[in-house]
């Protein structure tokens, strides 16, 4: 069974953190991985970075305008992740733009994220159409997830689509905003969802963007399996003095 | 119009184009895609769109028989003066008509990228006109550089937004604008002023500045007897005036389209625009088209004394246009295109826009007979780089 699902399968109120790698230092991309599975985040979005990031506000932006600074790039982080799966047992996932990975090649990508144990990847620039056409079948060879983005606006049966023809969890966007622009729910988002909630998809879902805090985070394990901070961690990150100890105590002031 | 060199059903030109962006801008582009033919082929909205276009703009704009170059270069030489449109170039064609489009749709709040603030000017203009909300982003580094056409937007009442991410120049504003959209889903319309972005923007970029090539063609055949040029020359940054001097000749194979990309200071000099010579293939503003990226797949900062041709990508139809060798790339350095931009004004009397002087540079490229008619569209005028005149000059 994959990582993903058995983590599903075996916990509830899943907290997932994002970050960019090679942040806020080059080589910290594993250590930060590490310190977070021994503070208790029970999933981890690495970020690739990209020059263009259109969906990620100014936090994510800078962190990995920093990170390509440094001299991070997707051969460097599957270098970074070569031992990984001998140092941490939570369950992998990379998020990044289309076009570092076309660059790479999408096979290759594939190969090397299973030769290494990565569990699953985002690519928000991926149109799921051309996924299912051409893609679909090299990341399923290769035991790798696809996650896919919805929105409030996403219609009802392309939500089904998706869910249909991934495994590993939906990813909510929990409003029409880029990464870490929007704090606080709103009724209409907890309608929104309510309503996917009732929709009862097979796979399990996380509520991303805007969330940041113990308040949001609880709320959002009421209507899917739990949330993914990204931006409020970046943050911390940037100010970090001793990486191990403050992750710790931001990953418990999050889930105690 | 079908044609093996526009859009598919799909929204490829070939193996390029395409919509490669995040769910958040789905709704929107969707919504886009499905309406934009039905809405801009009514006859309501063709009625209106030619009327400010006439009443407005001031087409038809002239297509001038260049005397004194064409004695020099030994050829016919015609120059269609999107120069002579309001605002002083052709980008007016599409601002126009994608405000239009954006009122069919209900929407209240325009937001555009800019670079040398060309497009920013004429989408601010549309939006006085309309009475529209309009925010422009326009890198920070391009508003310290562009500083009239900043003051012109403010005037026209549009908020310029500086956009202080990358390398803060066009790239990173449009970067800003698709940010901003996806944040603004349900009142705001994105008035993309170049062939590129996601489908169906390419196209409707296309189809608004497609007027350029139907005049052409009638002008053309007043002129001359046919409606037929030799070669349509056009610069290339994203695209859109050689998009519309290029569009109604695409099936007319007898009719060979010449692309003029900024080359900088030299191709291999690490500071060029480029992309058709020096990119490869990639995503870039939602589309698949070539670009100048790192073996990482990082997006290249170019480099152009033009600041409406330094774009790392392309649009995907002139992608598509290489591939197919339908159109010839040529590219000119900052110095020739200077040269061309003083030649031009000495012999004819007009001073082009520095972008427009890229084009110029295939007269000395190519090799035009006697008997040829070649066509060059002068795509805006030469106000806003005075002070590049200037220092380059010594006036």
């Amino acid at each position: 069974m994959s990582r993903i699902k058995e983590l599903f399968q075996n916990k509830k109120d899943i907290l997932s953190i994002y970050y960019s790698a090679g942040y806020p230092n080059l080589n910290d991309t594993v250590p930060i991985l590490e310190a977070l599975e021994e503070s208790g985040a029970d999933i981890v979005e690495i970020g690739i970075p990209f020059s263009d990031p259109l969906a990620d506000g100014p936090t994510i932006q800078k962190s990995g305008e920093k990170a390509l600074e440094n001299g991070m790039s997707l051969k460097v982080l599957f270098e970074q992740l070569a031992n990984v799966r001998s140092k941490v047992k939570m369950p992998i996932v990379l998020m990044g733009y289309l076009n570092t990975v076309h660059k790479y090649g999408m096979e290759a990508f594939a190969k090397k994220c299973n030769e290494v144990g990565v569990d699953g990847v985002i690519l928000p620039d991926l149109p799921f159409q051309e996924y299912l056409d051409v893609y679909k079948p090299t990341f399923d060879a290769n035991g790798v997830s696809n996650i896919f983005l919805i929105t409030p606006q996403t219609p009802e049966e392309r939500i089904k689509l998706i869910d249909a023809n991934t495994n590993g969890f939906i990813y909510m966007v929990s409003s029409a905003s880029v990464t870490g622009a929007k704090k606080g729910l709103s009724d209409e988002q907890l309608a929104y969802f309510e309503r996917v909630k009732s929709l009862g998809l097979q796979n399990p879902s996380l509520i991303g963007f805007g969330i940041s805090d113990k308040e949001s985070f609880e709320t959002t394990c009421k209507y899917a399996e739990g949330a993914i901070i990204g931006s409020g961690f970046v943050k911390m990150l940037g100010e970090v003095s001793d990486l191990k100890k403050d992750i710790n105590t931001y990953i418990k002031s999050i889930k105690a | 119009m079908s044609s093996k060199y526009n859009v598919d059903e799909k929204g490829m030109y070939g193996q390029f184009g395409g919509a490669y962006i995040p769910e958040m801008l789905q709704p929107n582009i969707d919504k886009l895609k499905s309406v934009y033919l039905d809405v801009i082929n009514t006859p309501e909205f063709s009625k209106k769109y030619v009327k400010l276009l006439k009443d407005y703009v001031g087409r038809p704009t002239p297509l001038y028989y260049a005397e004194r170059l064409s004695e020099k270069y030994k050829t016919n030489v015609y120059l269609k003066r999107e120069d002579l449109n309001h605002t002083g170039a052709h980008k007016i064609n599409n601002s126009l008509g994608q405000i239009l489009l954006a009122q069919e749709l209900g929407k209240t709040r325009i937001i555009a990228e800019t670079g040398a603030g060309q497009h920013g000017v004429a989408t601010a203009t549309a939006c006085a006109l309309m009475g529209m909300d309009c925010v422009i982003y326009m890198g920070a580094l391009d508003i310290e550089r562009q500083a009239p056409n900043v003051a012109r937007m403010k005037m026209l009442g549009a908020k310029v937004v500086a956009a202080e991410s990358g390398n803060q120049t066009l790239k990173d504003a449009t970067n800003e604008a698709l940010r901003d959209w996806i944040c603004n889903p349900e009142d705001t319309f994105y008035i993309i002023g170049s062939v590129v972005g996601p489908h169906p923007y390419p196209d409707i970029v296309a189809r608004f500045q497609s007027v350029i090539s139907e005049e052409t063609k009638t002008q053309l055949k007043e002129k001359t007897g046919s409606e037929y040029p030799d070669y349509v020359v056009a610069c290339v940054g994203g695209g859109s005036n050689a998009s519309g001097s290029f569009y109604n000749f695409l099936d007319d194979e007898q009719v060979k389209l010449v692309a003029v990309e900024a080359s900088g200071l030299g191709i291999d000099s690490g500071e060029t625009a480029a992309t058709i010579a020096l990119g490869d293939i990639g995503i870039i503003h939602g589309s698949k088209t070539f670009l100048i990226q790192d073996d990482d797949g990082q997006i290249i900062e170019p480099y152009s004394i033009s600041a409406g041709l330094d774009y790392p990508g392309i649009g995907p139809q002139h992608a598509h246009l290489k591939d197919t060798d339908r159109a010839i790339f040529l590219d000119a350095t900052d110095q020739e295109a200077l040269d061309m931009a003083l030649e031009v004004t000495r012999l004819e009397g007009i001073i082009p826009a520095m972008e427009s002087a890229h084009a110029f540079v295939a007269l000395n490229k190519m090799e035009f007979k006697p008997e040829d008619t070649v066509v060059i569209t002068l795509s805006g005028r030469g106000d806003k780089d005075m002070s590049t005149y200037m220092d380059r000059f010594s006036l």
